[in-house]
């Protein structure tokens, strides 16, 4: 052996025999540390939007709307003295970029909960992580029922009702409406399908025909003209804003007449008729569904409160059934923040939401406990009309599992001064 | 096109002496060069390097040790690609393909074992065994395929490949899980390390073993007699085969190799955050990769190295600068979207202008310079 080389194999073993003395001894200190992402002053929060990617269209006014809440909030003194930092990071609404983004924010930014992730198969790849880091994962904006395992995943929280029990309550209307009529289902190619599907055949059992779509792939006519073989008299379609548009403009194409009954997801009047521009006829007689005051009326209390906010803050952008989603979202954040005390930890926070009882602009009540973590607990039926998407009809709770479908008469809540809850 | 064909002319083209692959063991006398074993000069190395980022990894934060992690993953990838373009001449535009085709090999058989409960860490190492082995397999039949075809045709039929990827996930949707992608057990640190051992330091151990040993062995490859073959083969085919070269199985051969390399290092990537998806292997990641080893310096491993660098940083880019500089929020969407391909193709043009050989190719003439004027004073 060579001198240099016996020299470079000398220091090699040294510095193999240095690092074998572990400087870890800082990682207890670390783990003892103050609550990641809560000052005196502030407190930092993160998501996951697709400001960008297949998704956009629609899904990236919601962050912009819960961005202005806050700001609004912040201008009135924040919560407890602390102001609200809402960090969002665009994952074009692919799940490998959720990944990165949300590592980002939880090891790198030190956020102190995640509010509102966008999207079924983007935060699915998450839950894993969240749960190891122990962050808060609040209000996933997604309605499957991934969310609503608290023995898996106790910190993570969803927001608004399940797509099953959305699917119930379509079908239970389809089944009044439209007696032995072909029912046929279009849905997303993963849980967001998959859930809707399962609610749909719990009350109407197997559809006459179902197809999906993928996300990255812009071409649905092969699966309309299927269901248009298939004879579909109805099609409860679970999609996304873009793809509805998408599937509703190829049904017209091909002379394909049948119901179409949308997943409230996919079937913001506004959104919609911005991607379809002139084409937008074809949306009269879509039925949907929601759980909050609709965007167009506007005596409601919350519209009006909200629609302040909205000129104030948010006004690039329109205001439609996503807005009002990301104001009543950050609304219920901020009840969540309230009850988890002045000296908010991620434990407290998860013990709050826990706890529930928080009334805000929706219709129903939530449905939150110790061993439920799903949002709200029903809908309620809409139909486009002359241009404009309307509520008809009672609303509706139910549950993913065997719960009938039930009517619920209670009158929604009315707001607290400047929209900013008190308690 | 003969000459370039692979033949049955077996008195003409076999090779004379041993396997090629042999020389990769240690002591092989043809790898004894003027400076002593290089396989133990290579081993040192690996040590060294190996310690400094071990080193390096105790004091840095969870989100920068994940950092590390990645660029080791990418750098098993980028080693491997740089052998095969660089030193073999063959461009392949499928290794996104490659590393997707390793990644979910090693999803598949770590939910094979959770799914009838069975634990341990050997599940972890067997599975990075598969992806590789998984890898070669397709790189085998990819470079059967490369044998035969040149420049853009070979271009073409592995550009077919890299955006097969997602297609193929989406029509099997009952084993891949379509655009969701699969989710596995995640790695965690063993329990001698302490409670409050980092997870992400951990990660970042099991990419970096995973990258020097992939370089170390590339390392001595280059330098054995299959080296010197991929170098004649490049050069020029004819003469090659003249001096006794197997063109068709050095090529087939160097394609394996570097396949296994890259499934390798989608194995250890997709370890890193335990899932797959399709949206992680992209058409732009195959582009994205051959860019890294250009403007990193084709043909050298140090090169190879400055590529993984470039590409974990590059994915940082957007979100920083975005939040670096208030932009409106309209721009600041376009951004995310392109800026890491933009800033890619620029950072291409410069340094194929100012530097045709590359990242590493400028460091070294910029310190040979230093060098002779040092002699000159």
């Amino acid at each position: 052996m060579r001198p240099t080389t016996r020299r470079i194999l000398a220091a090699a073993t040294g510095l193999a025999l240095l690092a074998a003395v572990p400087a870890c001894a800082d990682d207890a200190k670390q783990a003892a540390e103050n609550v990641p992402g809560v000052t005196d002053t502030e407190i930092v929060i993160g998501t996951h939007q697709p400001l960008t990617g297949p998704a956009a269209p629609g899904y990236s006014k919601i962050s912009a709307a819960t961005k202005a809440y806050f700001e609004h909030v912040n201008s009135k003194g924040g919560v407890n003295g602390r102001k609200i930092v809402y960090k969002v990071m665009d994952d074009g609404y692919n799940p490998a970029n959720t990944e990165n983004v949300v590592r980002k924010l939880v090891l790198d930014d030190k956020v102190f909960a995640l509010l509102g992730g966008l999207g079924t198969p983007t935060h699915t790849n998450v839950l894993e992580f969240v749960k190891t880091q122990k962050v808060p994962d609040l209000f996933v904006s997604s309605g499957s029922r991934n969310w609503n395992q608290p023995d898996k995943y106790p910190t993570t929280f969803g927001w608004q009702p399940d797509y099953t029990v959305e699917g119930k309550i379509l079908a239970t209307w389809v089944k009044q409406q439209f007696p032995g009529a072909k029912v046929c289902h279009f849905g997303q190619n993963d849980d967001f399908g998959r859930d809707s599907l399962a609610g749909v055949e719990k009350v109407l059992g197997p559809v006459a025909a179902k197809q999906t779509y993928t996300t990255t792939n812009q071409q649905v006519g092969p699966a309309i003209g299927a269901l248009k073989a298939a004879g579909c008299q109805v099609v409860i379609s679970a999609s996304i804003p873009g793809f509805t548009a998408l599937a509703m403009g190829q049904a017209a194409g091909q002379g394909f007449r049948a119901q179409w009954v949308v997943s409230n997801v996919g079937a913001d009047y506004t959104t919609l008729s911005n991607q379809l521009g002139d084409k937008k006829v074809i949306l009269e007689g879509m039925v949907a569904d929601n759980y909050l005051p609709m965007v167009g009326d506007t005596a409601n209390p919350w519209i009006q409160e909200f629609t302040k906010i909205h000129q104030k803050y948010n006004s690039a952008n329109p205001i439609d059934g996503n807005a009002i989603y990301g104001y009543s979202m950050a609304y219920t954040f901020v009840q969540a923040l309230l009850a988890a005390g002045k000296d908010p930890t991620r434990e407290k926070l998860v013990e709050a939401v826990q706890k529930g009882g928080f009334r805000g602009p929706g219709l129903t009540p939530f449905r939150y406990s110790d061993d439920v973590h799903a949002g709200y607990s029903g809908v309620r039926l809409n139909k486009v009309q002359n241009g404009a998407q309307a509520y008809f009809g009672p609303t509706y709770t139910t549950d993913d599992g065997d719960a009938a479908v039930t009517e619920f008469t209670e009158a929604p809540a009315t707001p607290p001064a400047d929209a900013i809850p008190t308690t | 096109m003969t000459a370039t064909r692979p033949s049955a002319r077996s008195g003409v083209d076999r090779p004379a002496g041993p396997s090629p692959l042999r020389r990769l063991l240690p002591g092989a006398p043809a790898a004894a060069g003027p400076r002593g074993s290089t396989l133990l000069r290579h081993l040192a190395g690996a040590v060294l390097a190996g310690t400094l980022v071990v080193l390096l990894t105790n004091q840095l934060a969870p989100y920068q040790n994940l950092q590390v992690a990645r660029v080791c993953a990418f750098l098993c990838v980028t080693a491997g690609y740089t052998v095969l373009v660089g030193l073999n001449g063959q461009l392949s535009l499928g290794h996104g393909a490659l590393m997707a085709t390793g990644a979910y090999t090693v999803a598949l058989v770590q939910r094979a074992f959770d799914e009838r409960g069975v634990q341990g860490r050997w599940i972890l190492p067997l599975s990075l065994l598969a992806a590789v082995a998984a890898t070669a397999l397709a790189g085998l039949v990819i470079g059967l395929a490369a044998a035969r075809l040149r420049g853009p045709y070979l271009a073409g039929v592995t550009l077919a490949v890299a955006t097969l990827v997602p297609a193929i996930s989406t029509i099997f949707t009952g084993v891949f899980n379509g655009e969701q992608g699969l989710r596995f057990p995640a790695e965690t640190p063993p329990a001698f390390l302490g409670a409050y051992f980092q997870p992400e330091r951990w990660l970042a151990w099991i990419a970096l073993l995973a990258a020097l040993l992939t370089v170390l062995l590339l390392a001595n490859l280059v330098r054995s007699r299959f080296g010197r073959s991929l170098r004649a083969v490049r050069d020029d085919e004819v003469a090659a085969r003249l001096a006794g070269i197997h063109v068709a199985r050095t090529q087939v051969l160097a394609f394996v190799v570097s396949a296994g390399c890259a499934g390798l290092g989608g194995g250890v990537y997709a370890v890193l955050t335990a899932t797959v998806a399709p949206g992680k292997f992209p058409l732009e990641l195959s582009l994205f990769l051959l860019m890294a080893i250009v403007i990193g310096g084709l043909g050298s491993l140090a090169g190879a190295v400055w590529g993984a660098v470039l590409l974990v940083a590059l994915q940082d880019l957007p979100s920083l600068l975005t939040e670096t500089f208030s932009l409106p929020s309209g721009l600041a969407q376009r951004l995310e979207g392109n800026l890491a391909l933009a800033v890619f193709g620029l950072i291409l043009i410069v340094v194929m202008l100012a530097a045709p050989g590359g990242l590493h190719g400028a460091v070294r003439t910029l310190a040979a310079r230093l060098r002779a004027r040092r002699r000159a004073h």
